[in-house]
């Protein structure tokens, strides 16, 4: 469980990033962060690996705090929760399958990862994280040889094989066209479902945060301004989500 | 003397060319590493003086800092070296010379691996050691290696300037040749071999980035 006390986040020149948030977040549920651009999203969503620092309130995942780590505990924490990127992040010029076995690495003694030696579990493993996601016949393709919707493909690969509890999807559909966008959202879907791993996401797409999450929050200006179902999500609440900038689109 | 003399003469000058290349390979390469990250450093004086050294080094020509290598020691702090400090002297100046241009071919290609990259090694849980050897270096050899083919074969070439404190490589005995014997056929020979060392070099260098490029 993903648990906010009162979480705030001011950056060093005085921007106040996160306001009083609230939040709990059980194990398994899929969650959708919507708001505009600079509202926040990002670094709510930052904040629960710790790539970005909170300044107040506080902040557990499984009972952990996650402000108390530092080091080789945190290394150890954020094996636990997966990241997707809106750009992918792959190393583009090596194949699929290196890519997803990149995931091994901090597990792994120094002599193999230096050689970038895997053995036939990790193999085995790496392999069924990409039948996983529908791109097994790709694994001995060059990442950069693959379209966008199959790099992150193989990102979410990669974040699989790591075993994770929780994925965070930070923008993972913004540079996809709407048909890969519904694929790459579906494979989001089905992992939630069928392996009970927490998904939070942050999305531009209204349509498509609305038709697969089951839950949706709100944020505007570092604040939480709705937090429910998705299906209880109606043209009221997106106005003030989107302080009425948003057009008949829903 | 004949040609096949001449040819005997130099190649023997040859063998200490490529022992000179070689030499300065072996150390300024790893050298160049740690020059680089000592220019990334977060530390401002570990930064600044690698900046400082890498300034010299680039700004000041090679044969003049052979000849500080080669006669500081003496002129400096008045200590005496016997002659075999001559090959000492050109492997140092060659070393710390290359190793400055080394470093900023490193720095340019860690420089350029975009942030994300760092990002999802930081979220897979990977230490700052695992990072660099295991996702960044991989790709920054990949992304360098035309650099530093252009700085190797230079490199070939500069082995001629340990003509200028008298090193018998090859430079040294084609000028010595050509005066003793008034002919233009001991430099011609030469050139001819530096070219071959080099085509060699090109090749190798070729090959190596061909075989990186793909699936590795």
């Amino acid at each position: 469980m993903i648990k906010f006390e009162d979480v705030g986040k001011r950056y060093p020149n005085g921007y106040e990033g996160l306001k009083h948030i609230n939040l709990e977040i059980g194990q398994g549920e899929f969650v959708a962060i919507i708001g505009l651009s600079g509202a926040g999203k990002s670094t709510l969503i930052r904040t629960i690996n710790r790539m970005h620092d909170v300044t107040s309130g506080s902040l557990t995942v499984d009972g952990t705090d996650v402000m108390s780590l530092s080091g080789k505990s945190l290394r150890r924490f954020r094996r636990k929760i997966g990241m997707i990127f809106q750009s992918f992040n792959l190393i583009t010029r090596t194949t699929v399958i290196k890519n997803v076995l990149t995931a091994f690495v901090p597990d792994m003694p120094w002599y193999r990862s230096l050689f970038g030696i895997y053995n036939e579990e990790e193999k085995m493993k790496a392999l069924e994280a990409l039948d996983k996601v529908g791109i097994l016949n790709k694994a001995f393709v060059r990442a950069d040889q693959l379209s966008g919707g199959q790099q992150q493909r193989v990102a979410l690969a990669r974040t699989l094989a790591q075993s994770p509890q929780i994925i965070l999807a930070d923008e993972p559909v913004a540079s996809l066209d709407p048909v890969t966008a519904k694929q790459v959202m579906n494979d989001f879907k089905r992992i939630n479902q069928d392996m009970n791993i927490s998904i939070l996401i942050n999305i531009h797409h209204v349509d498509l945060a609305l038709k697969y999450c089951t839950r949706v929050i709100g944020i505007s200006a570092g604040e939480i301004v709705y937090d429910g179902p998705s299906d209880k999500v109606d043209k009221a609440i997106l106005n003030q989500i989107y302080g009425g900038g948003q057009e008949e689109e829903v | 003397m004949s040609i096949s003399q001449i040819i005997l003469e130099l190649f023997e000058g040859l063998l200490v060319s490529v022992q000179i290349f070689a030499i300065t390979l072996l150390f300024s390469l790893p050298l160049g590493l740690v020059v680089a990250l000592g220019r990334m450093s977060k530390n401002s004086t570990v930064s600044g003086i690698t900046k400082v050294y890498i300034s010299i080094m680039r700004g000041t020509p090679l044969m003049l800092q052979l000849f500080v290598v080669y006669y500081g020691p003496y002129y400096l702090f008045n200590i005496k070296l016997n002659p075999t400090y001559r090959n000492m002297a050109v492997y140092i100046g060659f070393i710390i010379n290359y190793a400055a241009y080394f470093a900023e071919i490193y720095r340019s290609g860690i420089q350029s691996m975009p942030v994300g990259q760092y990002e999802a090694a930081d979220i897979l849980g990977y230490s700052k050691v695992q990072t660099f050897f295991s996702i960044i270096m991989p790709q920054v050899i990949k992304r360098i290696l035309p650099s530093v083919t252009n700085e190797v074969i230079t490199l070939v070439k500069d082995t001629s300037l340990a003509f200028s404190i008298s090193v018998m490589e090859m430079f040294t005995k084609a000028k010595a040749l050509s005066s003793s014997q008034t002919s233009m056929t001991p430099l011609i020979v030469a050139g001819v071999f530096y070219y071959v060392f080099n085509f060699i070099v090109a090749y190798m260098m070729e090959k190596a980035e061909k075989k990186l490029d793909y699936y590795k």
